[in-house]
């Protein structure tokens, strides 16, 4: 581990700040992204079927593999079609 | 740190010539006083046949004796130093430490060799380790998988292009070349009116990519910056194209190879690319001014990443940009102004000084809009063989810019909104009982000469209304 000088006012936290998480779901497009886990896709499945149902966007994406970040080209894609992205992370 | 014992202290390494060659001269102290240490920075078994030999492997006792040479002897009297000698020389030896007749077989003097604690980057890792200056910033910790000029640019610091990461060692090195306090203050950065100080400035000249010795100009050129004058808070907020434009005269500009020539306004030198850098890092990591936040420009310019260069002084015929602002030949400065963008003059046919001053008028005369009047002045950078026009003819800078001014006069008439068709232009209320008005504001054209030998070129560097520009002498 090293550590770096702030070059800032030092008037935000020093932790990455995450996305601020919306307020409402209203006129977004949600992503669902099936990591190819075990079962993901029952799990994702039933959330689609909720969110549809509720007249939400849903976008459906499937990672090849688990064990490997996402290629770049499908995160661009998720990122330039989506605003919140739920995933099935364990099984 | 607790005081030292009354005696000698001799500090020596092995690798050095003359600390193996004067082993003799250390057993013959440590036989007539008792109070002799000899601290060795390599090798903890040399000198071998002295009673007190001082493991300083750490470097820790040499860094806080101040030694830059080996071997230094040094006298204690009541825990103060009394009295030191450099290298050897038997005559500085013998005073120090009031011995006589000290090696005779060795020459009266022998060069030492650099201290180990004086080795390139060795200051600042012993500044950390053991020495009382702080500095105030945060600290961010890395993880051990993360890259660190990757988390600069995640955590925003950068323009877009990679910076220098600032550990502590580097800022440490950067602040080595002023003579200013880190926590001095340099004063409120736009557009939050954020404290700035020296250490914040040199952790932003580090990342920039500076060498030491360019930290003088920076600070000078932040300060200029942030004269209110200069109106870096409407500079970022406003939709035009500029941002602030270094132009350094002076010694200086020689002295850390600043590039006034061949290129002069582009890229490829080290000064000029990293000082206007500094500059730009400091009003968006300090003073928080991102595009798309407080900077709204709507296109923006190049120049935006760094701009700053020169005047090219030695073989001019004309007194520079700083003089006629009022600064002594030898000052350093640097002098801020807002540039937005450099615009070809091209002139290769003018044989005469005057016939050069009507096209240069003609060009300087779209500066902005052909129908503007009273504007902003523009940096007219003119280059040498253009300039040599005028010496050849024995012109002054004076009667250039008279003339200049002259032929900057534009008739009313065509200046009107809606004259020729184009509704740009000036009210006619603005215009009462004039025939002419000037092109540039208090024909306060800023003059400054750059580049390579050949071309017989010049450039108009436009400006913004908002700003004006402000020298500062450059302080050590």
């Amino acid at each position: 581990m090293s550590e770096l000088l702030d070059p800032t006012s030092e008037q935000k936290s020093a932790h990455r700040e995450r996305v601020k998480r919306p307020r409402s779901l209203d006129g977004l497009t949600i992503g669902l992204l099936d990591i190819s886990k075990s079962r993901g896709d029952v799990f994702l499945d039933r959330i689609a079927s909720h969110l549809t149902r509720r007249n939400y966007a849903v976008n459906r994406y499937v990672k090849p593999t688990f064990t490997r970040p996402a290629p770049i080209a499908l995160q661009q894609q998720i990122a330039a079609e989506c605003d919140v992205v739920v995933e099935g992370l364990a099984d | 740190m607790s005081t030292r014992p009354d005696g000698l202290i001799a500090v020596v390494k092995q690798d050095c010539p003359t600390c193996t060659r004067i082993v003799s001269v250390l057993r013959q102290l440590g036989k007539r006083t008792s109070a002799l240490a000899v601290y060795t920075q390599d090798n903890p078994e040399f000198p071998s046949g002295i009673a007190t030999v001082i493991d300083d492997t750490s470097l820790a006792h040499s860094y806080r004796l101040g030694i830059e040479t080996v071997p230094t002897l040094l006298r204690f009297e009541n825990g103060k130093e009394v009295a030191r000698a450099i290298g050897w020389h038997r005559g500085e030896w013998e005073s120090v430490s009031a011995c006589t007749h000290l090696g005779a077989s060795l020459p009266s003097s022998l060069p030492g060799c650099g201290s180990k604690s004086a080795e390139p980057g060795v200051p600042e890792k012993l500044a950390i380790q053991f020495g009382k200056t702080k500095l105030a910033a945060r600290r961010i910790a890395i993880g051990a998988l993360e890259d660190e000029i990757e988390a600069c640019f995640e955590r925003g610091w950068t323009d877009g292009l990679p910076v220098v990461p600032p550990t502590e060692e580097r800022i440490l090195h950067m602040l080595t070349g002023t003579t200013r306090s880190p926590d001095e203050g340099v004063g409120m950065t736009p557009p939050n009116y954020s404290a700035c100080t020296v250490e914040k400035v040199a952790i932003n000249a580090v990342l920039a990519g500076c060498k030491p010795e360019y930290l003088p100009v920076v600070l000078a050129a932040v300060e200029a910056a942030l004269a209110e004058a200069f109106g870096m808070h409407g500079l970022l907020a406003t939709t035009f194209f500029a941002g602030p434009m270094i132009v350094v005269n002076g010694p200086i500009a020689r002295n850390i190879g600043m590039n006034a020539r061949i290129n002069a306004l582009g890229q490829g030198n080290r000064a000029n690319a990293t000082i206007g850098r500094a500059l730009q890092l400091v009003i968006r990591n300090i003073g928080g001014g991102v595009p798309g936040g407080i900077d709204r420009a709507m296109l923006g310019n190049p120049g935006k990443y760094t701009f700053c260069f020169a005047e090219r002084e030695g073989d001019s015929p004309w007194e520079s940009l700083a003089v006629e602002r009022g600064f002594s030949p030898e000052a350093s400065t640097v002098t801020l102004f807002a540039g937005s963008g450099v615009t070809p003059v091209m002139d290769q046919a003018s044989r005469d000084p005057d016939a050069l001053c009507r096209s240069f008028a003609a060009c300087l005369k779209a500066d902005g809009h052909p129908k503007h009047a009273n504007s902003p002045p523009p940096v007219l950078v003119i280059s040498p063989e253009h300039t040599r026009r005028y010496a050849d003819a024995g012109w002054s800078k004076a009667r250039f810019r008279n003339t200049l001014n002259r032929y900057l006069q534009i008739p009313i008439a065509g200046l009107i909104a809606g004259a020729g068709g184009i509704a740009e232009g000036i009210s006619k209320e603005r215009t009462k009982e004039k025939e002419t008005m000037p092109k540039f504001r208090d024909n306060a054209l800023h003059i400054v000469r750059a580049g390579g030998d050949a071309g017989l070129f010049s450039a108009i560097i436009s400006s913004w209304g908002g700003s004006q520009p402000i020298t500062k002498e450059i302080v050590p």
